[in-house]
């Protein structure tokens, strides 16, 4: 039971991670905002150029 | 456990898998199950990691847990981030994944599935896995710096100059060939189109969502995404069926590249939040999913596989693409066995998520054995087609024929018997109105699947949307590689033009946006136009080119570490990257001969100039000519620069075993982690 807690919470910490909710998470953290679309603008802001520079491979 | 209990455990793995392999390897005759392809591929992997992996954590790198890695010490919250390990492992199999292994062994399958298959799990563990890690953990012990600069830093400034061209050059030609893939799949496929059409206007409104409505919730719109994109594949078979609609979703080739360049263009100006960043988690969304289903249709259901161990094109007279087996087979599978693309990933954002050493050897080796596996899906997913389908569907109609039955009495002709009414009946099956001449293996791929599928949920009746589930799950991805892989490309340039130009590197200035994004989208348009236009279907002539690409940039990487593993004094154990490059160069230079100057005009572009130039002049003999003189210029141009970087870090290597150089060691000096023992873990 331990273990499948363990499990669905690293799969949860690890989709996060994929997609992005935890790093706006420690945007949020680090500029003490509340979650906002004037907060995600920011944080897009922020993150344009690396997002855009994130390589996919075939 | 008891070491003795261990020691068994382990010979039983090493038993069952020689027999595996055996089987697999040897087996003639009688169609085997896919199970053996499964059991041989996990204990080949598990001897692999265990064994080889550990060998090269402990005697060549000295993997050390107390080292603080750039995570630790750069710590910002940003790009520098101690993340837990198998959280690292996720992100970086979720960038390392996409079309690649799931269509080159589909296109090698016309050998068998023998040649394919042993590429796959040999180049994985001892190439492929190897330099992953290896890259993985020189760029953790630089502060996570790219190829390209350990590149130039290593083997000097040629070594520097040619890994940055090989990627632009690299990513030119794989969005070529992956965007004719996707105008190859969705040629004449109301259906299709339709499906693939819709994921634009649903990553839009997937984007504004999270930026108006509810920001950051990623996760809970990439479900809604994916609700919408079933919608579409639903409403997809209501478009085919309709005559008004059916006609205006029905597209030809050229229209489908014209379209798909124009996106690639708008994808790249537009801001990342707004389209590639919500395609890019509408598409991971899907991979991850399909990918796991997939797996577990395959142990579910496992199959038979229906195509032979070796067919007779081995000797180079393949109908999908000319040419022999070696070296053919080991440039058209790279992602899945190695590719130099994932060196880039290894020495991107991966690096700078590790936080223990340790932890390299798991994310490195362990996400490519993951990729590798989802390779060996492929093998089965095409294999378990009745070759004859698989011929038909692969084959362009200048081998082949254009009429159904001229083509599937020319396949039959081979010794793989179809029938036109085999043909009709599957298109009917999946939603289609033919599956001839479908070049480019998604399509083959997607049939494969929707077999596998369909068998285990939901029979034959729904097998249309199996189908057109797969295409719009390849096509997906392939659209967010196109996305992605532009912009890379645009910042790339950017960066090197901001050198001539001040404000041509300044990537928010909207006049160098257009401008570079431009250029790119025009380079790959080219390409792809170019394919579009071949008369023998395009992969014939890019799909090679994309493969040597990739495995040259492969060399450049294993050329670097080879490099560090010598000035680190270990060069008694540089046999573990010194023999995949060797056997990469031995590849690669031999099918770039064979691809510049073989005299058939089949393989070689010289050889085709030549044929088209001698035959009756027709309005595109010219620009055929000149297409192939230009390919034959591209991988001229590719081994040469190669060449330069292998010579140079020859001269390298020499100097320092010799004694007559110095051999500095780059890398940041140590620094005790202030972790706590399972922080991060």
């Amino acid at each position: 039971m331990t273990r499948m807690l363990s499990f669905k919470r690293i799969l949860l910490a690890t989709l996060r991670e994929i997609f992005d909710e935890a790093a706006y998470a420690r945007f949020l953290q680090r500029t003490q905002a509340a979650s906002s679309p004037e907060a995600y603008a920011a944080f897009w802001r922020e993150r344009e150029h690396a997002a855009g520079r994130r390589a996919r491979c075939c | 456990m008891p070491k003795p209990i261990v020691i068994l455990a382990w010979g039983v793995v090493a038993a069952v898998g020689t027999l595996a392999v055996g089987v697999v390897a040897l087996h003639r005759g009688e169609p085997i199950n896919a199970l053996w392809l499964v059991v041989a591929a996990t204990c080949c992997y598990a001897l692999g990691y265990r064994f080889y992996s550990s060998f090269i954590a402990a005697k060549i790198l000295a993997l050390d847990a107390l080292r603080a890695t750039p995570a630790e010490r750069l710590d910002n919250g940003r790009d520098f981030l101690v993340t837990n390990k198998w959280v690292v492992f996720g992100h970086h199999f979720a960038a390392i994944a996409g079309p690649g292994p799931l269509v080159g062994p589909v296109l090698a399958a016309q050998f068998g599935y023998l040649p394919g298959t042993l590429w796959i799990l040999a180049g994985a563990v001892f190439a492929g896995c190897v330099q992953d890690f290896v890259i993985l953990l020189f760029s953790v012990r630089r502060d996570g710096k790219s190829l390209t600069e350990m590149a130039k830093e290593e083997t000097g400034r040629i070594g520097g100059f040619v890994a940055y061209a090989a990627v632009i050059a690299i990513l030119i030609i794989l969005l070529a060939v992956v965007a004719l893939i996707v105008v190859n799949a969705l040629k004449s496929s109301p259906w299709g189109t339709f499906t693939i059409a819709m994921t634009i206007p649903i990553a839009l409104l997937m984007g504004i969502y999270l930026r108006r409505i509810r920001p950051g919730k990623v996760l809970e719109v990439s479900v809604l995404g994916f609700i919408l994109v079933m919608l579409a594949i639903w409403g997809g078979q209501w478009v085919s069926q309709n005559p008004t609609m059916a006609g205006i979703f029905t597209l030809s080739a050229s229209t489908l590249a014209i379209l798909i360049v124009v996106y690639g263009f708008a994808a790249s100006a537009l801001p990342v939040w707004l389209l590639l960043a919500p395609r890019d988690y509408l598409s991971t969304f899907v991979k991850l999913g399909t990918i796991s289903l997939l797996s577990v249709g395959i142990v579910v259901m496992h199959p038979t596989l229906h195509m032979p161990a070796l067919t007779r094109f081995v000797d180079g007279t393949g109908p999908l693409f000319a040419g022999k087996v070696f070296p053919f087979a080991f440039i058209t599978i790279a992602c899945g066995a190695i590719s130099g693309f994932h060196s880039l990933i290894s020495s991107g954002t991966t690096p700078k998520l590790i936080a223990r050493e340790t932890e390299t050897r798991m994310v490195g080796y362990g996400a490519m054995m993951c990729e590798s596996a989802v390779a060996i899906m492929a093998v089965i997913a095409a294999c378990v087609l009745q070759p004859g389908i698989y011929f038909a569907i692969n084959s362009p109609a200048s081998i082949v024929g254009q009429a159904p039955e001229v083509a599937a009495s020319t396949i039959s002709s081979w010794g793989f018997a179809v029938t036109p009414a085999d043909m009709q009946n599957l298109a009917h099956a999946v939603g289609e109105q033919t599956l001839y001449n479908r070049t480019g293996g998604a399509p083959a791929f997607a049939v494969g699947m929707a077999h596998i599928f369909s068998s285990t949920l939901g029979g034959q009746e729904v097998m249309a949307i199996w189908y057109h589930f797969a295409i719009m799950f390849e096509a997906l991805f392939i659209l967010t590689i196109l996305d992605a892989g532009t912009r890379v490309a645009r910042f790339m340039l950017q960066d090197a033009l901001g050198h001539v130009y001040k404000p041509l590197g300044r990537t928010s200035w909207y006049p160098s946006i257009l401008a570079t994004s431009g250029l790119m989208v025009a380079a790959w348009g080219y390409f792809l136009w170019q394919g579009v236009k071949d008369p023998l279907g395009g992969i014939n002539s890019l799909w090679p080119l994309f493969g040597i690409a990739n495995q040259l940039l492969a060399t450049v990487a294993l050329c670097v570490a080879t490099t560090i593993i010598i000035k680190m004094h270990r060069a008694k154990y540089s046999l573990v990257t010194l023999v995949p490059l060797a056997w990469l160069l031995t590849v690669t230079f031999t099918a770039s001969w064979h691809k510049v100057l073989d005299p058939s005009p089949r393989i070689g572009f010289l050889a085709q100039a030549r044929a088209l130039a001698a035959g009756p002049a027709t309005s595109a003999s010219g620009r055929l000519i000149f297409n192939n003189r230009l390919d034959a210029a591209v991988t001229a141009v590719l081994v040469i620069m190669v060449s330069l970087v292998a010579v140079e870090s020859v001269r390298v290597w020499v100097g320092i075993l010799s004694g007559k150089k110095s051999a500095p060691v780059r890398e940041v000096p140590f620094v005790m982690t202030r972790l706590a023992a399972g922080e991060g873990a």
